[in-house]
């Protein structure tokens, strides 16, 4: 069977939903991390791996989605609930601008007292004083909550997030495509059309994305392949997405833990990492998650199919809700990618080399 | 099988074979940059002998004494007699730290100034008297030798009077890395050197004490010292026959700085898996996830590790040298690590006897 696949990959061929099963179900993890790295050099022949100076601030904890996964959220009223002025958030950009950051991912809850003004106004100062960073705010559910409280359109909401500067969204708020898993966690956000719409008309306008997935709560490998394809098929429309982003669930201090008896852990992660890169054969690039799975499986991923090792993420609110703290500086993840045999390159958030080290 | 390094396909026609590996075979397997074309080798020879099967122990790991005369390098965990910190356990606290479950354990010190012969024979008596259930691992190769230079009892002497009062196996530490260079640089050149390590395990092995071997790797020792140390187990084996398990130990930056920072996990990895090719002759490779961590020992079972060792409440020589996994990790959390890698469970006595076999959702199966 890996035999078939491999000329299959190697021929270009795409790989189908029987082969994304046995892929998940029953491929030998090796056999398959071996592709996924054949299939890696065929695209980058060389060793380099990309990462992103990047942070990621909040501004607001305020959400009103009650997700079951989410550890960070805090309902309108709560003792504990905030949300920063647009100065504020403007401070902690610079402050990640000074320590070197061309990506800001800004994210929040879904607060329904903001304004889009709120938004674009961060934007546009964003570009304005710093014109090193490139704003990667707000995910699709952010962009829908905005859309809702002006009574606009998505279309009409990217439509001013790009007048205001903005060109790149991150892929967060996936989780698993498939009708059943949003349906079960994520109820009150809708199905997986509800995020691909928005990547979509973001595509549509010139906006580049990228997309993740979080697994390891109550998916089947029927909604994972549902998510694969969901995604592969949107990237043949538009060719919008730079890189996929797959990340396990981690179940602390979340609704959904009492439901989770055994997380996943780095073998399932490996083995996920590496049939995002077989079965996304039209994604550039799959990232290595070593903030969700830790920086020694970050460092295996490397030879399964990974080619960047994501960003530094200076600031990272919302797994450190769940317990799980990782944070990372420039000289690390050099020293993190070149321990792991390649050599590092800092790049832009549309994967542009910046600096070979 | 395809390689991205084709040099490795030679190898895999020997493994294949069953033809042993030669020592460039070793160093290949050391510098190949096929990292995943070494683990599947690894791989298809521990499926072949075990299938899905790990094993792991209960098991309890005592220091009588971290009071010892060597100053080895790489050790954090040694204190003279009097300094700060230095422990000296009775044989009743001893007993007293093996509770009810405890299936193993697993004795090593340092090497104490004073403490007669007799006292290492009243432990092992002592314990197998209180708990004659548990099987009882004890002192490493260089304790036994140390006895030796201290009270020049004879290593057999010492085995057969350890194996009379109820000592069953020998652990495999105080290998560290055969190397004359290192021994001298790294001051332990004090400690039995590589010949007189195995000729201990040989001297064990013909009493009928089954043994472990180890390999302090990933500070300042070359490819081609692992690799000679590798093969220096193996033909002790071929000789003597007793070795049960082979245990690579990264060196732990923590309390010693030899380098900069512990050995990634892909070298971790590697270790492994040249372990398990080159050590044809050796029942079972272990990723002891105290030294690895969770993550990297449940991958390593991917990479020719067949064993997961066990639960170890109180491991106090490499928490002390700067470990970072949390003592104390229960038969859930050896679930844990083997089911991520949709193996199947099976736990085991000291001598590598089935005691249950566990399904993957951690059932009596």
């Amino acid at each position: 069977m890996i035999q078939a696949l491999r000329d299959k990959v190697l021929n270009g061929k795409r790989l189908d939903r029987a082969d994304g099963r046995w892929l998940l179900d029953e491929a030998p993890l090796l056999e398959l991390g071996a592709l996924a790295a054949e299939a890696r050099y065929a695209r980058y022949p060389e060793k380099v791996v990309t990462f992103v100076i990047d942070s990621n601030p909040n501004y607001t904890n305020v959400c009103i989605t009650d997700c079951q996964f989410c550890a960070f959220y805090r309902k309108p009223g709560d003792p504990e609930a905030y949300t920063l002025t647009v100065e504020e958030v403007l401070g902690k950009i610079e402050f990640a601008a000074s320590k070197g950051a061309t990506t800001l991912l800004l994210q929040g809850g879904h607060n329904p007292a903001l304004p889009l003004d709120y938004y674009t106004t961060i934007v546009r100062e964003t570009r304005r004083r710093f014109p090193e960073v490139t704003p990667h705010f707000f995910t699709e559910s952010e962009i829908r909550t905005v859309a809702q409280v002006e009574k606009l359109t998505v279309g009409d909401v990217l439509d001013r997030l790009y007048e205001a500067g903005q060109r790149t969204l991150p892929g967060g708020g996936a989780e698993v495509l498939s009708d059943r898993v949003r349906r079960r966690i994520e109820p009150k956000k809708g199905g997986p059309d509800t995020w691909l719409e928005v990547h979509r008309e973001a595509h549509r306008r010139g906006f580049k994305s990228t997309a993740t997935m979080m697994y390891g709560h109550v998916e089947q490998t029927d909604d994972l392949l549902d998510h694969l394809d969901s995604v592969r098929e949107l990237q043949d429309l538009h060719g919008g997405f730079t890189a996929f982003v797959p990340w396990s669930f981690k179940p602390n201090n979340t609704l959904l833990a009492k439901w989770i008896k055994h997380p996943k852990g780095p073998n399932m992660y490996l083995r996920m990492l590496a049939v995002s890169r077989l079965y996304l054969d039209n994604f550039p690039h799959v990232q290595a998650s070593w903030f969700s799975e830790g920086k020694r499986t970050g460092q295996i991923a490397l030879h399964f199919g990974a080619d960047d090792w994501g960003g530094t993420l200076l600031e990272e609110n919302v797994h450190k809700a769940a317990d799980f703290v990782n944070t990372i500086e420039v000289d690390e993840i050099v020293i993190l990618i070149r321990e792991a045999g390649f050599t590092p390159a800092q790049r832009t958030t549309e994967y542009e080399i910046l600096k070979r080290y | 099988m395809h390689f991205s390094d084709t040099r490795l396909a030679a190898v895999w026609e020997k493994v294949q074979t069953g033809r042993r590996l030669t020592r460039d075979d070793g160093l290949l397997l050391f510098e190949t940059e096929d990292l995943l074309g070494l683990g599947r080798m690894a791989d298809h020879v521990k499926t072949a002998r075990e299938g899905d099967r790990v094993y792991f122990v209960l098991n309890r790991y005592i220091s009588p004494t971290n009071v010892c005369v060597l100053s080895c390098a790489f050790c954090g965990f040694a204190r003279k007699k009097g300094e700060a910190g230095a422990f000296e356990y009775t044989v009743e606290d001893i007993i007293g730290m093996v509770s009810e479950e405890v299936r193993e354990v697993h004795i090593v010190g340092g090497h104490h100034p004073d403490w007669p012969f007799e006292y290492y024979e009243r432990i092992i008596g002592g314990l197998h008297a209180a708990r004659p259930d548990v099987q009882i691992k004890a002192f490493t190769a260089a304790e036994i030798d140390y006895l030796w230079r201290r009270w020049k009892i004879e290593p057999r002497e010492a085995l057969s009077r350890l194996k009379a009062a109820g000592l069953q196996t020998m652990p495999g530490g105080g290998a560290e890395i055969f190397s004359s260079r290192l021994a001298k640089q790294l001051r332990y050149a004090g400690k039995a050197d590589g010949d007189r390590w195995c000729e201990i395990h040989g001297i064990a092995h013909s009493l009928g004490i089954r043994t472990n071997a180890t390999m302090l790797y990933g500070h300042v020792e070359t490819h081609a010292e692992r690799v000679d140390h590798l093969l220096k187990l193996r033909e002790q084996q071929d000789r003597s026959g007793g070795f049960l398990t082979f245990i690579a130990l990264p060196y732990q930056v923590g309390a010693t700085t030899l380098v900069p920072r512990s050995t990634p996990p892909a070298d971790n990895l590697r270790t492994i898996a040249a372990a398990r090719l080159l050590l044809d002759n050796f029942p079972h490779i272990e990723a002891y996830w105290v030294l690895l961590g969770e993550d990297t020992a449940s991958v390593a079972l991917h990479f020719g590790a067949d064993d997961v060792n066990g639960t170890l409440e109180d491991e106090r020589v490499q928490h002390m040298a700067g470990a970072q996994t949390p003592a104390g990790l229960a038969r859930e959390q050896l679930f844990r690590i083997i089911r991520d890698a949709n193996k199947v469970p099976v736990e085991r006595d000291a001598l590598y006897n089935v005691i249950q076999v566990w399904d993957r959702e951690g059932a009596a199966a």
